[in-house]
């Protein structure tokens, strides 16, 4: 037992700890916004819906079918995607060629659809979610106490979102994916189907903030609200990294929410407000934001 | 010759003035009328959201710029009206070194209406000023993100500070006498100065978007790049904008604090923000009657709907998906299109 600051160690750890799972979360979501945003020019509002869906969907899969917190983790994002496909073809589709403010304002509007049927059904206040028995327990790394689940959290997260940066940075598809960004009418040219990427994509997007729902369901409660204020924090995360990279927007994810358990551990009433703090000093130095290109 | 059309009036500026102004004759009847038909607390309701719907208008409609965060005026400006009404003295917190603080009072006793609104809607000004300069630094998408982040770190000063009594909001707002006169606990006295502020700052927005600024405005809009070619400096005139949006806004919030006596996390909390994009959008972007018409529908909707609970957020969503897919010019916007004349 040692004192930073004259904090006392354990308590500035587990800090720390909390920020990088929230950091977890900030990443895989706004992950999800910038490679939404960079085939759909939208910013998806509905994300924070998306991501309570995550969630409530393993809930309902280990309610109603049985299925287990792993299998959740694999069907939870494929069926929240699966919703995503279907929004993206009956509705955003028809959007593409006006203001992109109306994508904010149709996502926006699914958001409140979302999170009202959910709160009708299943009430305001949140149901608990098992953690799954393999994951219980932790260990003493001797400065801390390290619980699995945590350790899981920001391990599945870091793995899926550097697959995430290796593909699109590093593949044929990503390429693809990236030239369509560029110019979708000259990938089209060379054959390849751009509306149908652009489906997929916001299809993944979906389930990378479903995937980030299943995540935090043992940790949070379920519960309709849990995305809305979320999904806020994000946007001012999203600012602060810019969206043009894949990298900036996990590093700024990771990075803010370290920041955020930080300041629990040094100033506690702030903590909710650091990083719009952050936002506004980036918005004065930089504009663009750390990673961002100047449009 | 291409003629430049408005794409989100569709023009037709022959029959402009008759349209305008037989649309004012009869909302100016209707507001005399309205009173005796229903209730009068609904109508000031109305009318409120249908002024923040009109400033927000002012920005969306006519600069191009969508905020997502003005309940971060309308809300503050309604704390503000509230605390200067109910209790007056003012603190302010100054830092004296890390983690201290150290108060500025100003023993102030409970001001009149008038003056309380005004404190309101001065404190909505300044606040438009910062969240302006810091969020026309980005364009579109952002400046939407932008806005609504910074009203959520609002909300949560609003929820931290101690004068605004966190969860409970400020209640039992004394509504006082305007100027020392007139009582405003009599509804009817209240709603005529509803109205009267309502008109006024209608007739000021009104001015404006015709005004050469409010030209220079919609050339912002239609093409920045170009009107920054001709010399126009842009940013100035969006940060104007922006702080004349943020002020209305803070006036429509003081008013409704005084008329509901009440000020509460509900009016800062982005909800609201999505709310009076809502009615805007309903009522027909960029249209001058549009937003009120919008408010009307949203709160008559609120106020009939109130038993059905959660559903009144889905059907908001679901009148937004619709908005939104197919019907992109809104109520006023159909109508002025229909009959080919501006409203």
């Amino acid at each position: 037992m040692f004192e930073i600051f004259g904090i006392p160690s354990t308590a500035l750890f587990g800090q720390l700890l909390i920020g990088l799972i929230n950091g977890s979360f900030y990443a895989l979501l706004s992950l999800g916004l910038a490679v939404i945003f960079g085939m759909l020019n939208i910013i998806n509002f509905a994300h924070g819906a998306q991501y309570m869906m995550g969630a409530f969907a393993a809930f309902l899969l280990l309610q109603y079918l049985n299925l287990n917190y792993f299998a959740a983790l694999v069907l939870a994002p494929v069926l929240v995607g699966l919703t995503g496909i279907a929004i993206e073809r009956c509705m955003l589709q028809w959007l593409y060629k006006l203001d992109h403010l109306y994508g904010l304002l149709l996502t926006f509007g699914l958001a409140l659809i979302i999170e009202g049927v959910f709160r009708h059904q299943y009430g305001a206040s949140g149901q608990p979610y098992q953690m799954p028995d393999l994951l219980t327990g932790g260990r003493n790394l001797g400065f801390m106490f390290l619980p699995n689940y945590r350790a899981w959290v920001i391990a599945v997260s870091l793995v899926v979102c550097l697959a995430t940066w290796f593909v699109i940075e590093r593949t044929k598809l990503g390429a693809y994916l990236r030239a369509a960004t560029e110019n979708p009418t000259l990938v089209r040219a060379f054959g390849i189907n751009v509306p149908r990427m652009i489906t997929l994509t916001y299809g993944f997007g979906v389930a990378l903030a479903a995937l980030a729902g299943v995540l935090a369901a043992p940790i949070y409660n379920v519960s309709p609200q849990m995305g809305g204020d979320l999904i806020v924090v994000v946007f001012a995360v999203v600012v602060i990294g810019g969206m043009g990279s894949i990298m900036g927007a996990i590093v700024t994810g990771f990075g803010l929410g370290i920041i955020e358990g930080l300041t629990k551990v040094f100033w506690p009433e702030a903590s909710n407000t650091v990083i719009f703090v952050i936002m506004a000093i980036v918005l004065l130095v930089r504009p663009a934001g750390l990673f961002g290109r100047r449009a | 010759m291409e003629r430049v059309v408005d794409p989100l009036t569709s023009v037709a500026t022959r029959s402009r003035i008759d349209g305008e102004t037989i649309a004012f004759v009869v909302m100016v009847a209707a507001l005399v009328v309205a009173p005796f038909v229903a209730y009068p607390v609904f109508l000031m309701k109305a009318l409120c959201f249908g002024l923040f719907a009109c400033a927000f208008n002012l920005l969306i409609g006519y600069g191009g710029l969508l905020s997502f965060g003005h309940a971060l005026f309308f809300g503050w400006a309604s704390y503000v009206a509230a605390h200067m009404a109910k209790v007056g003295v003012i603190s302010l917190p100054y830092p004296v070194g890390w983690h201290a603080w150290s108060w500025l009072v100003i023993p102030l006793p409970p001001l009149p209406p008038e003056l309380a609104i005004l404190f309101g809607t001065a404190v909505a000004a300044v606040l438009g000023v910062v969240a302006g300069s810091l969020a026309i630094r980005r364009q579109g998408i952002y400046f939407a993100m932008i806005t609504l982040a910074l009203a959520q770190m609002m909300y949560f000063f609003a929820l931290q500070a101690k004068f605004t009594g966190g969860e409970d909001g400020i209640q039992g707002v004394p509504r006082g006498r305007l100027f020392g006169i007139l009582d405003l606990s009599n509804e009817l006295t209240m709603y005529g100065v509803v109205v009267v502020v309502f008109l006024g700052a209608f007739l000021l927005i009104h001015r404006i978007i015709h005004s050469p600024f409010g030209e220079v405005l919609k050339a912002i809009r239609e093409n920045e790049a170009r009107a920054i070619s001709l010399g126009y400096k842009t940013d100035r005139y969006k940060l104007l904008a922006f702080v004349l949006s943020a002020t209305l806004a803070g006036l429509a919030g003081a008013t409704k604090a005084i008329v509901f006596q009440l000020a509460s996390l509900t009016d800062v909390h982005w909800t609201m923000s999505g709310e009076v994009v809502l009615m805007t959008l309903v009522g027909g972007l960029g249209t001058v009657f549009g937003p009120i018409v919008g408010a009307v529908i949203i709160v008559g909707m609120q106020n009939y709907l109130a038993s059905f609970g959660e559903w009144v957020t889905v059907i908001q969503g679901v009148i937004f998906v619709f908005c939104v897919l197919l019907f992109r010019r809104g109520v006023v916007g159909e109508i002025a299109h229909l009959f080919r004349i501006r409203l």
